[in-house]
């Protein structure tokens, strides 16, 4: 059992108890813990082949020539009318997140002239603002986990908050997986609160790699350990092991 | 039917600096490079390109001739971020527009529909609203679907696209158009929102053929909305055109690896941009493979 099945399992978990959703994590671990979460206790999500299709059985990664039981076409237009309608929820990545769940994947430094350019908004804007979304953070550090991002690609609660009602009620930043934890909003004010630390990590490790205040429950759960099931669906789905070069040991 | 066929010489003739052009694809797919280079070839400059970018963003600012980008990515797919647009940003090069992808659909929609614009939620709260100062909200007329009252939305206007390219898998002389790989994309849009569209395809074939390769639903680009045809076999490469081909991975390394090194990229430039004709191009690139 190493640290990156925990984070697949953990990452599945953020799919649990959902239906009739476009489930659809972007990303090696959230693709794997996505289609896991299909294969076992979320069979009722569909999920793209990450070309057009939406595919019943649980695909290997980055595999195009794996055979497809094909249910419906979704071509990327069909994609955004789903964002649309709600009926997704997106777990993407973040190369910056703040304690209100500010995502960053546009750029480093100004817009105008940025230090680094990145990916870009990509989908962020309309999909924060559409439907849920959970983040996956491979690598936490005080340079991912920030007190401000530079670019606000997807917007977090305190935006939210001034932003009002009634055009914020489709908001909602479910989790933040990284590779020392699981994450929440689910604080009086929407900070970030430690859900549970992975096995093998201690709290003071999260605390001191995160620039900002984490919110911390009086008893902190430890994230659960995949079952013996699990682990043979996730090696059906990354056989390569591709999950254990994102989070290394 | 008027037979719209045109060479590549005829379609340059089409462009004047300071166009906006719009292009087809997605990234590194299905995108209209022999076009691409045509314009390159062109000497054109001042242009403003509209897409979901990919290579034709990265080569128009490296050729130094794309004044401004407006866009909802620049990917090259298997490489995330186009290198060359990378440069292009970092060193403030170009200006660029960035939306939302979703958004930028409805951009190119409300041009297809001759409205303003349309309305989205996409862009509140984020940062495309302060990168884009002249982005405007709307306040509903009505009620929302759930009753919600009073709800602001942004207000994405529609692109205004001098000319637009695109490339299909086929083609007939009169202009209609046919997608046989997994997506069109937002290729038909591209064609309704530009006052002119021009088309290459990898064959042109009679009208009575289209349906011996595809069903009707691939049948998306009707000839109203194209003004020339240009037959161009291979004319994606080095982007994907499936089921005809596959992306050339090597190839497209081979062009990112020019955004790191000058040298590079002056002999890319002088072996495959500036061939005088798209099968001078293919002929380079088939020379090239040899050399391998």
């Amino acid at each position: 059992m190493k640290r990156a099945d925990i984070c697949v399992a953990a990452i599945a978990d953020c799919f649990r108890d959902e239906a009739d959703i476009l489930c659809n994590p972007i990303g090696i671990s959230p693709i794997i813990g996505g289609r896991l979460a299909k294969a076992t206790f979320s069979p009722d999500v569909v999920m793209t082949d990450a070309v057009s299709v939406l595919a019943t059985n649980p695909l290997p990664l980055n595999d195009p020539s794996a055979e497809r039981t094909i249910e419906a076409y979704a071509p990327y237009r069909t994609i955004f009318d789903i964002v649309w309608s709600g009926r997704r929820h997106v777990m993407m990545g973040a190369t910056q997140i703040d304690q209100y769940g500010n995502q960053n994947i546009a750029a480093i430094g100004d817009y105008k002239k940025p230090k680094a350019q990145l990916l870009g908004l990509r989908g962020s804007p309309g999909n924060l603002i559409n439907h849920r979304t959970s983040y996956w953070v491979p690598s936490h550090s005080q340079r991912s986990f920030v007190s401000e991002v530079d670019i606000v690609s997807g917007p977090g609660y305190d935006r939210m908050r001034t932003l009002g009602k009634p055009d914020n009620r489709f908001h909602d930043v479910h989790r933040v997986v990284s590779n020392l934890g699981v994450f929440d909003f689910e604080t009086s004010d929407n900070r970030m609160r430690i859900r549970s630390i992975h096995p093998g990590v201690e709290v003071g490790e999260a605390i001191e790699n995160t620039s900002f205040e984490l919110v911390i429950p009086e008893d902190i759960a430890q994230t659960r350990v995949p079952t013996e099931d699990e682990l043979r669906i996730m090696d059906l789905i990354d056989p390569r092991g591709m999950r254990y070069q994102e989070v290394p040991e | 039917m008027a037979d719209k066929v045109i060479t590549e010489e005829e379609f340059i003739d089409e462009l004047e600096s300071g166009m906006t052009i719009g292009v087809g694809g997605w990234g590194s797919r299905r995108k209209p490079m022999s076009l691409v280079r045509s314009i390159i070839r062109s000497g054109i400059t001042d242009l403003t390109v509209v897409s979901y970018g990919g290579p034709e963003i990265g080569l128009l600012s490296t050729t130094g001739q794309l004044k401004k980008a407006v866009y909802g990515f620049v990917s090259l797919d298997s490489i995330p971020l186009e290198p060359h647009f990378r440069v292009a940003r970092q060193t403030g090069a170009i200006e660029a527009i960035e939306f939302d992808e979703g958004a930028f659909y409805l951009g190119l929609l409300a041009a297809s529909h001759r409205v303003p614009f349309y309305p989205t939620r996409a862009g509140l709260g984020s940062d495309m609203m302060a990168m884009n100062p002249e982005l405007r909200t709307v306040v509903s007329p009505y009620p929302g679907p759930d009753g919600g009252e009073g709800e602001t939305l942004v207000a994405i206007p529609a692109f205004d696209i001098d000319l637009s390219i695109i490339h299909m898998n086929r083609a007939d002389a009169g202009g209609n158009g046919q997608f046989l790989g997994p997506d069109l994309y937002f290729d038909d849009l591209f064609a309704m929102a530009a006052k002119r569209t021009f088309m290459s395809c990898e064959k042109v074939i009679p009208t009575q053929e289209f349906l011996n390769e595809g069903s009707v639903h691939t049948l998306k680009i009707p000839r109203i909305f194209v003004d020339g045809v240009i037959e161009a076999p291979m004319g994606a490469h080095f982007t994907e055109c499936p089921p005809d081909y596959g992306r050339d991975e090597n190839f497209q390394k081979l062009y990112a690896e020019t955004a790191k090194n000058q040298e590079l990229w002056d002999s890319f430039n002088q072996k495959y941009l500036q061939a005088n004709s798209h099968e001078e191009y293919l002929a380079a690139v088939n020379s090239g493979e040899q050399n391998e």
